[in-house]
């Protein structure tokens, strides 16, 4: 499963394997995410792709009985490491969940929450980086003016461009996605893919997806991915127009999954 | 042959019907309790109730230390009760997927929520007013207090629990340490439920009498010493309520009054406050 022209690897997945409790959901998988590219993960319902993206910032360590083994290396550690520090490694490997999840704050200090866990601003730096993150997020135009008022009162799409300004607010080095548009309806979805191509510039991007257009849309390489098991990996265009694979065939022309 | 419609019809106004009269039979003792207060409770009601103390029968007086009473031992008991219980909460809630002592602790304040009140006060009396040999305010607060702590627990658990596991996984992917994420955000986001448990509990102290019978008892004295016995409207009403006198059966009715205001001021409140918080958040 290797993938010969990612020349630039930021993460690099080896022999993971993953268990909620003895069930093996993940298996053997080999993966190389490419530096400031937009990587993403597709595949029917249950077949890993979540669990997947989850293992890159361990959100699995909240819940007790899930374990990974394997190697995730990032800037030279194994993410997995036990003596990895997690709080340190998330501030490093940005996430936005399928659900937006504003906190119970102002719109401002939903964005400035996450910066001043690992970083002492002042106050005039501090409003640049909310305006910044907020501007990068495509949000700025509608929210600046109401900046103390409740992140709830944002419509969903709203909602969801929050926590991606807040997620980069922090400038951590990969972002990732969970089905960041499933919940949004056309128009915010398209709001949020044309940020993507954006955010590429500065951050390495992981997106998992139900939406296989998507994918082809906004990604830059593609992981189809079946019962836990990394079917195909490689360019995006060559994954959709000629994958090797039977099985992603028949997956991404619809007639499985 | 009635059809199938006309058939669901008859169902369902005669189930309307029913659910009707049972509201209305319940409506109709409650309006009448009220009415009843209210009947004997206004006329009783005047200055001399919040200002003089509870007089010797045939003379006049007030329940100004009944009141007074009341209101010292119900915040006191909310005080020490409500971190206790908040802080029991959140860690059932938050820390209490693992291991056995969440469990066990759940099951014990179940067991404390449904005891009987009189119980608590017995306990109470047992193990604090037997020792100092006399009864007092502070073995008052403190049967009070115990009732309050497992009301906010519950309370508090059920409310954390219902905020979504993905704001705590929000938080926790920003690299937030666990106290931080229980503080700034979770409990946040269920502060107006715990309130709402809060001032329920307060509503349910302010009308126990059983507990207060076995640690405060009363007094007939204007008293702000938490350590000597103190007076308070539910014993007072109880033992004003079954005397012979005339004045103390009015002042039993005012005081009666008195409780139920207040417990209806708290519950509304406790609602308007809760409904406020779930319309913007």
């Amino acid at each position: 499963m290797n993938v010969e022209n990612i020349s630039d690897s930021r993460v690099s997945v080896k022999n993971l394997n993953f268990f909620y409790g003895k069930y093996r959901a993940l298996k053997d998988i080999n993966l190389e995410i490419a530096d400031k590219k937009v990587t993403a993960f597709i595949g029917p319902s249950g077949c890993g792709k979540s669990t997947l993206l989850r293992t890159f910032n361990r959100m699995y360590q909240l819940y007790p009985n899930q374990t990974a083994t394997g190697a995730i290396m990032l800037d030279g550690d194994n993410v997995l490491d036990k003596n990895q520090d997690l709080n340190k490694l998330r501030a490093k490997v940005g996430m936005v969940f399928q659900k937006p999840t504003p906190f119970p704050m102002s719109i401002y200090d939903n964005i400035a929450f996450g910066v001043k866990l690992y970083q002492n601003l002042s106050k005039n730096d501090m409003d640049e980086r909310v305006e910044w993150a907020l501007k990068k997020a495509a949000l700025w135009n509608e929210v600046k003016d109401k900046l103390k008022q409740s992140g709830m009162g944002l419509s969903g799409g709203q909602q969801q461009r929050l926590c991606i300004a807040r997620a980069i607010a922090v400038k951590p080095e990969v972002l990732l996605l969970d089905e960041p548009t499933s919940a949004l309806d056309p128009i915010s979805t398209a709001h949020i893919e044309k940020l993507i191509d954006e955010l590429k510039e500065d951050f390495t991007i992981v997106i998992v997806t139900h939406n296989m257009q998507q994918a082809a849309r906004v990604s830059d390489y593609t992981a189809y991915m079946y019962l836990g098991d990394l079917i195909e990996f490689g360019d995006t265009s060559t994954v959709f127009t000629n994958p090797k694979r039977q099985e992603t065939e028949d997956y991404i022309t619809g007639r499985f999954g | 042959m009635m059809d199938l419609y006309t058939r669901r019809r008859l169902i369902n106004s005669a189930g309307l019907t029913i659910a009707i009269l049972a509201m209305a039979f319940g409506l109709f003792w409650l309006c009448w309790i009220l009415w009843t207060l209210l009947d004997h409770g206004l006329p009783a009601l005047s200055a001399t109730v919040f200002t003089q103390s509870t007089p010797p029968p045939g003379s006049t007086g007030g329940l100004s230390n009944a009141i007074f009473g009341s209101i010292i031992m119900t915040i006191t008991g909310t005080l020490i009760g409500t971190p206790i219980g908040i802080l029991a909460g959140t860690y059932l809630a938050e820390f209490g997927q693992r291991g056995w002592l969440a469990p066990v602790t759940r099951f014990i304040n179940d067991v404390l929520l449904s005891a009987p009140s009189i119980v608590i006060g017995l306990f109470v009396y047992e193990v604090y007013v037997v020792q100092i040999k006399h009864f007092s305010g502070w073995a008052g607060t403190a049967a009070l207090a115990i009732i309050v702590i497992p009301i906010v627990i519950r309370t508090t658990e059920n409310m954390l629990k219902l905020v979504p596991a993905t704001l705590r996984e929000a938080a926790a992917a920003l690299g937030a340490p666990q106290w931080k994420i229980i503080n700034f955000v979770t409990l946040r986001a269920a502060r107006a439920g715990i309130i709402t448990g809060v001032m329920l509990a307060i509503a349910r102290i302010s009308g126990e009498t059983a507990p207060l019978l076995f640690t405060s008892l009363n007094n007939q004295f204007w008293n702000d010493n938490m350590n000597q016995p103190m007076a308070n409207l539910p014993v007072v009403i109880f033992q004003f309520a079954m005397s012979p006198y005339e004045d103390w059966q009015n002042l039993a009715w005012a005081g009666a009054l008195l409780i139920t205001i207040s417990v209806l001021t708290l519950n509304i409140l406790a609602r308007v406050l809760f409904r406020q918080s779930a319309s913007t958040h």
